[in-house]
């Protein structure tokens, strides 16, 4: 079916280097001294070996706006950063509410080929908030979707939600929700906190978070449902979070790589580039956002990939868009942000940035890194160091918060079922 | 002296002395038959108003012509903007035309930064959004020197609607840097919630600030809050937050009323306090042609040597 392909010398998980070898697009034995005649071979010493990544919340912005993003420069993007896998999210034009829709984008991302693009259901008939879309006509459709998700925009209708939860159970489905109390956060537009005051911009209060992390956690607990949190940003909301856990309740959660890593001061200067929803927060909310990756509190880093075009941002703070890039950058500001500092190792990043989402978005290919396992894998460079460079990107877009920031790392290949999407650090085609 | 004035932050103490004693020295043109300079000729200055504000611009535009600079009035009213045109178009456009300072009234906080990206020339911050508007703070600290003789130790209450006041939000910046003790009272709706950050003290009442206030400052309260549940009605607002006769004779016998304008007579001040002896209103609007000529004197002078 594939090439046969022959890694050495790679640290699996950041252990002990060891060969790889893949043959029609499953890894066939991970070993020391492996050798296979005909094989093409990768020297990969010193580098880093993990599985394919896995994105829960990605906007590849096709349908709809495409002078954004497409399905075909956004899986380049992802391939770029280590990505195998990518949840492509509902808030399209039209939106993914429909078998028909799912359908469309699921079917792009196989032609585009760079790495699976498994569609999110909306919740509610075009975000609307109003009534349930057709949940159990995109989990039967080819797309299989399993996460659904009205992200934007928060399903806050109590009785809306609990419906929702209880539903996609006869299917095995989770209910990814974005936790934005919508009265609270009317015109919100940062943190709320010494930095609104300061700059005159009304506030996003974290309490607006918290209050229906909190509600959503009761209600998946009271009909025994699956709960995913989205882009949680908040140290209150790590605490409901775990506390919930503690009592066995079906919670999820994903942090961005933006909350791992940024901090509200960097919106004194007004550039939109940092305007993002949730927004950034407080040095104290970075801290225990890394505490919970780190203990397993959050499950996993999803990236909220947001393009965005160069006039949607280049404006007025009030009159910009809210999002980041993320796809590219993602693998490294975790080193940065969490293996540095020692909060997490080799094996945890696997954990947190492949396993966890795979498992959460009902991936089954995904997030294994042994011998029969589809062959979906990333090689990493730890040395380098170097500055982001937003014109490199295979984005359609340029909206990075990290621009000229100094970060370790490189995506130096990544393979999608046995077949390099990215190898010496390029697309493969 | 700094290039753009955005914020009253940006002043330090002898860069806002230097502003106030220039604009004392200019005051005294007004009154002169011939209230005009050269300093500024040749150079231009754009009023870049999004906002309808017909005294700010008047007084920036008095101040540029008796400098003799040109002077360009862009409103947003009727102009590309209404039809679509981006900040940065305009900036652009303004830039192509060799605009020396440009004066911005906008709607969105933190519009002065994104232009003077954008612009060669000098920006002044003439009021954004709810931040700053540094240039009123500046002639604020003018009329309470002039009428109090000095500003360090000065005892100064703001009371109203913080939370959406760049007024409030530049008086406190610049009074702190020129040493005076500034309290802000208001109903706690009305406060940031890191307000405890600011250098400044709060309370709630008004009958225990005003005793100890040298100056009181009523801050407008605008009409789109008496819907959003920050107080319940107008009139207990007035009740608790309004300066009426009775309540401005707990100030000390020196001390001031001042107002920046345009004022909701019977809900944050009364029509006999605003009339009164007490009140500096109308010196404001007198003092703010002469501390806007200081400004742009200060911000342009120094190169306007080679012009």
């Amino acid at each position: 079916m594939t090439g046969t392909w022959l890694i050495r010398g790679a640290r699996p998980l950041g252990r002990e280097p060891a060969d790889v070898l893949i043959a029609d697009g499953v890894i066939t034995e991970i070993g020391a001294g492996l050798d296979h005649a005909g094989a093409q071979r990768v020297d990969a010493g010193g580098l880093i070996l993990l599985p394919g990544l896995v994105d829960l919340h990605t906007h590849l912005r096709e349908p709809g706006r495409e002078d954004a993003e497409t399905v075909l420069t956004g899986t380049a993007a992802a391939a770029l950063g280590g990505f195998t896998a990518v949840h492509a999210m509902a808030n399209t034009d039209p939106v993914a509410d429909t078998a028909g829709v799912v359908e469309q984008i699921w079917r792009l991302g196989r032609q585009a080929g760079r790495c699976d693009v498994q569609p999110v259901g909306a919740v509610t008939a075009g975000l609307g908030g109003s009534r349930l879309a057709e949940l159990g006509a995109m989990a039967d459709s080819a797309a299989r979707v399993r996460v659904f998700s009205d992200d934007g925009r928060c399903v806050h209708d109590a009785v809306l939600m609990r419906r929702a939860l209880e539903y996609v159970r006869a299917f095995g489905g989770v209910i990814a929700q974005h936790a934005q109390e919508p009265r609270l956060t009317d015109g919100a537009q940062v943190n709320e906190g010494e930095i609104s005051g300061r700059l005159g911009l009304t506030g996003w209060p974290a309490v607006a978070e918290e209050a229906i992390v909190a509600r959503d956690c009761l209600l998946a607990a009271h009909v025994g449902s699956a709960l995913h949190v989205c882009h949680v940003s908040t140290a209150g909301s790590v605490d409901i979070i775990r506390s919930a856990k503690a009592k066995g309740w079906q919670v999820t959660a994903e942090v961005t790589p933006h909350h791992l890593l940024l901090t509200e001061d960097l919106c004194a200067g007004y550039d939109p580039v940092f305007k993002v929803n949730p927004p950034l927060r407080t040095a104290e909310d970075v801290a225990a956002l890394r505490a919970g990756l780190a203990d397993g509190t959050i499950d996993c880093v999803a990236t909220d990939h947001a393009p965005h075009p160069l006039e949607d941002k280049e404006t007025e703070w009030v009159a910009a868009a809210f999002g980041m890039t993320g796809l590219e950058t993602a693998l490294r500001v975790v080193h940065e942000a969490l293996v540095d500092p020692g909060l997490l190792d080799w094996a945890g990043v696997a954990d947190r940035m492949s396993a966890r989402p795979a498992a959460i978005g009902r991936l089954t290919g995904h997030g294994r890194l042994l011998a029969g396992a589809p062959a979906n894998l990333v090689l990493y460079d730890p040395a380098p160091r170097e500055a982001v460079d937003p014109a490199a990107h295979a984005s359609r877009s340029r909206n990075t918060p990290f621009a000229g920031m100094v970060l370790p790392g490189r995506v130096l290949a990544t393979f999608l079922r046995g077949e390099p999407t990215v190898i010496d650090g390029k697309l493969a085609r | 002296m700094i290039r753009h004035l955005i914020s009253a932050g940006d002043l330090s103490l002898d860069e806002a002395l230097l502003i106030l004693d220039t604009a004392d020295e200019l005051d005294q043109i007004a009154e002169r038959p011939v209230k005009k300079l050269p300093t500024l000729r040749g150079r231009t200055v754009v009023n870049l108003f999004f906002e309808d504000s017909t005294r700010t611009r008047i007084s920036f535009e008095a101040a540029a012509k008796r400098l003799s600079a040109d002077v360009i009035n862009f409103s947003a009213k009727g102009s590309s903007v209404a039809k679509g045109e981006s900040l940065k178009d305009t900036a652009l456009t303004l830039q192509a035309m060799g605009a020396d300072a440009v004066v911005i009234r906008h709607g969105a906080s933190g519009a002065p930064h994104r232009l003077a990206g954008w612009v060669r020339g000098s920006v002044v911050n003439a009021g954004d959004g709810a931040h700053e508007h540094p240039t009123q703070a500046l002639l604020d600290a003018f009329t309470m020197r002039r009428r109090l003789g000095r500003l360090e130790g000065l005892r100064v209450s703001i009371v109203g609607d913080v939370l959406h006041s760049r007024v409030a939000r530049s008086n406190v910046l610049l009074l702190s840097t020129l040493g005076a003790e500034v309290t802000l009272v208001a109903p706690p709706t009305l406060l940031p919630v890191a307000v405890g950050s600011w250098p400044c003290s709060v309370g709630y009442d008004l009958d225990a600030a005003l005793p100890k206030a040298d100056v009181v400052m009523m801050l407008r309260v605008q009409q789109e809050r008496m819907n959003a549940a920050y107080f319940p009605t107008v009139r207990e607002y007035s009740r608790r937050y309004g300066l009426d006769a009775s309540r401005m004779a707990l100030l000390p016998e020196h001390g001031i009323v001042m107002h920046p304008g345009p004022m909701n007579r019977g809900v944050e001040i009364a029509a006999e306090v605003a009339d009164s002896v007490r009140s500096t209103i109308v010196e404001q609007v007198a003092n703010g042609v002469s501390v806007r000529m200081a400004v742009l004197y200060l911000l342009l002078g120094g190169s306007g040597a080679q012009a």
